[in-house]
């Protein structure tokens, strides 16, 4: 692909917007999650208010990463990588990329403030309540119309493959947004979903799931497709793996709901379409993963050279890491101790941390350089201290969610000689005590990398230049 | 195969189509059929609308996001069974808008507490979880002392039937009425609202506390009461095995 930035004035500024808006609401959501590590650990922190308790705070830091950090490095790449594969400006200009920017700041604003005042539909990953899903329907319809329109101006006669991975994210989670969240006013802040039970369950999960298999997985597979082959100087390894694990991953993706199920009262039929697709989707899954690492054929020296690459290499390697736990913990067998313990929050983690944030580090480190015109970040040496800082903090996170979890999920279903349960539900609790605090410890390294990431960008946007031989940010690669 | 997807990367409509039917496939083949196989939802006898007050207890249960550590959904396996009760059917939960099955027990599911501790017991362990539970790391939730807001009762009613719960015309006409006999009748007693909702829980949960107004509803008291009906709707002496097997 080659492209002329001379010919094509690009529209940037709504994206400066989502870039610096994914920086903020990334420390904010890391810090809330870490807030609440610490609340399970030592719950003196719920503080006995209303508003602090870990019910309430716990959907701020789901929404606050998920959508918000996580939202906005979407917007900012999608929009910035839709201009550059298509040779055309954003559709609709600065003006409507601007009112979508601030239409989402708004929606996150209004959707966290709402969970800690005690308004929530009670599904995970959609609690804000019926007039704000309002709200981001019409947010994202202008989103779409961005992103469509642009891609039909486009001067390249083929639609960029990670374009569609795009494309497909928005168009699935306006799907999934709609029909999870069908329900009838109360009053402004109170509605009950049109479905009850065993059918509320189904479509929250077939939504719940596949925000994973969309908002993060597609979206952020599309950032990998332009990141990774920019950064690494080489063009993507397969045209014809991306084809055939695109459509096999958007299709396989919405099955695998039920394996959020298994065992409760949704029917065994559907329990186990939802494990057998589950275990199919770790093909497309690693299809991909196989195409972003092989990419670098012939670059692999970039690992040692370039922290930002080595960032966007391991968010692929974690990628393909928890989409094998995702399969394997979809089997019904392994699901039964797994469910409803922690190695449950440990994998989402392994996903959330080691997968979508490093990928959106990676993308972020990348591009916020190219958009105020540096030549690269501030320090490459501080990206380096962010990657090991942030990896830290992973390992200790997923190894003591493991521990916790698999531990909790034992004593659960032990029994002692005479034939009775050996533990109370209390004794299980507080043996996860230690494995709280680790995790809560890595959780304060990830905060911490990401504050690194902060100063490094503002100096970047500053202007400055660290006073660093390029080959001394690579001396603590080894 | 591959040349002729340059057909569809090519045409943004065509993509859009393909996309739209690719993700749509999944949804409709698990979705659909639960709303028409009739063994979904188990015919067992019991399961009623929640009272007034319980459904205003539930939302409390939802405000307060009880459902980030608590599960409602007892798998069917011998430890839950002995540890919870009986396994959860799909027609416990068939009223429930949403559904709060959970899906992580940082505390232990709550599918059948209701009868398990007083109602003096959950109004202490909700004030503060550790003065009867020394490891507990639950958030205490003094505010639920404040009274009740139930003035808009029977519009939830409403809303509530046109989803698909059978409350009746007098049911909603009598809702704020029946909030009210539920906190002020005495345990024992068969008032109005105990033969239009059988197994509700009776009495003032929160008057053991020195700040209450025994005049007054309370949002403990809605809260307890909802906690209290879980699990026991359904009687499973007189459930056909047959019909329930799993």
């Amino acid at each position: 692909m080659s492209i002329n930035t001379e010919a094509t004035p690009y529209c940037e500024d709504a994206i400066k917007k989502f870039a610096i808006a994914a920086v903020f609401w990334g420390v904010v959501g890391f810090l809330a999650g870490d807030f609440i590590a610490l609340q399970l650990a030592f719950p003196v922190l719920n503080l006995d208010l209303e508003w602090t308790s870990f019910g309430r705070l716990r959907p701020v830091h789901t929404s606050a990463v998920i959508f918000a950090f996580g939202g906005n490095v979407l917007l900012a790449t999608s929009l910035y990588i839709v201009q550059r594969t298509s040779r055309a400006s954003l559709f609709g200009g600065e003006g409507l990329s601007t009112v979508v920017f601030w239409g989402y700041q708004l929606f996150i604003v209004m959707a966290a403030l709402s969970y800690v005042l005690g308004y929530s539909q009670g599904q995970e990953y959609a609690e804000p309540e019926w007039a704000i899903d309002l709200f981001l329907t019409v947010v994202w319809v202008l989103y779409l119309i961005v992103f469509a329109g642009t891609i039909m101006k486009r001067k390249e006669p083929h639609i960029y493959v990670a374009n569609w991975f795009f494309f497909a994210m928005i168009l699935t989670i306006a799907m999934l947004h709609l029909g999870n969240n069908l329900a009838i006013p109360v009053s402004l802040t109170k509605s009950y979903n049109i479905f009850g039970g065993v059918q509320n369950a189904m479509t929250q999960w077939w939504y719940g799931h596949n925000a994973v298999g969309f908002f993060l997985t597609a979206g952020f597979l599309g950032i990998m497709y332009y990141f990774v082959p920019k950064r690494a100087e080489r063009p993507v390894y397969s045209y014809r793996l991306s084809i055939v694990h695109f459509w096999a991953l958007i299709f396989l993706y919405i099955w695998a709901g039920p394996h959020h199920l298994h065992y409760t009262a949704l029917p065994d039929w559907a329990q186990t379409l939802g494990m057998t697709f589950s275990i199919m989707l770790w093909m497309p899954s690693w299809g991909g993963m196989i195409n972003g690492l092989m990419t670098l054929s012939g670059a692999w020296d970039k690992l040692r050279t370039d922290p930002v690459m080595r960032f966007l290499v391991s968010s692929v390697a974690f990628y393909g890491m928890s989409t094998f736990e995702g399969p394997m913990m979809s089997i019904k067998a392994v699901n039964s101790l797994s469910h409803y313990t922690d190695w449950g929050i440990g994998h989402v983690h392994s996903g959330a941390l080691g997968w979508v944030a490093f990928v959106s580090f990676g993308a972020l480190y990348d591009l916020i350089p190219k958009l105020w015109g540096r030549k690269e970040v501030y320090s490459l040496k501080l990206v380096g201290v962010h990657f090991w800082v942030a990896t830290i903090g992973i390992v200790l996170y997923i190894t003591a969610m493991w521990i916790s979890g698999i531990m909790q999920g034992l004593m659960w279903r032990a029994y002692d000689s005479l034939g009775f349960l050996q533990y109370s539900f209390i004794e299980t609790v507080e043996a996860m005590h230690p494995y709280y605090v680790i995790r809560a410890l890595g959780g304060l390294l990830f905060v911490v990398g990401s504050l690194v990431m902060v100063y490094n960008i503002y100096k970047t946007i500053k202007g400055d230049v660290a006073d660093e031989a390029y080959a001394s940010a690579t001396s603590g690669a080894r | 195969m591959f040349k002729h997807h340059a057909k569809i990367e090519t045409n943004i409509f065509f993509m859009a189509v393909g996309i739209l039917l690719t993700i749509v496939v999944g949804g409709l083949v698990e979705v659909i059929p639960l709303f028409s196989i009739e063994s979904t939802i188990e015919k067992v006898d019991g399961v009623r609308p929640y009272t007034p007050l319980e459904l205003a207890g539930r939302n409390i249960y939802i405000r307060e996001g009880c459902y980030n550590c608590h599960s409602q959904m007892i798998r069917p396996f011998k430890d839950e069974v002995e540890r919870y009760g009986h396994y959860s059917l799909a027609a416990e939960s068939k009223y429930d808008h949403p559904f709060q099955w959970g899906s992580k027990r940082t505390g232990p599911d709550l599918a059948r507490v209701g009868g398990k501790y007083t109602d003096d017991w959950q109004v202490r362990h909700l004030i503060n979880p550790r003065d009867v539970v020394p490891g507990s790391i639950m958030p205490g939730y003094k505010h639920l002392t404040r009274p009740l807001d139930y003035a808009d009762i029977a519009t939830h009613l409403t809303v509530n039937r046109m989803v698909g719960v059978p409350y009746t015309d007098a049911q909603i006409a009598s809702a704020k009425k029946d909030v009210e006999e539920q906190v002020f009748s005495d345990v024992g007693s068969s008032p109005a609202v105990l033969a239009s909702y059988p197994k509700a829980s009776l009495g003032k949960a929160s008057i053991g506390l020195s700040t209450a107004n025994p005049k007054v509803v309370t949002e403990m008291d809605a809260l307890v009461a909802y906690l209290q009906v879980l699990g026991t709707m359904v009687d499973f002496k007189t459930v056909d095995d047959k019909l329930i097997r799993r």
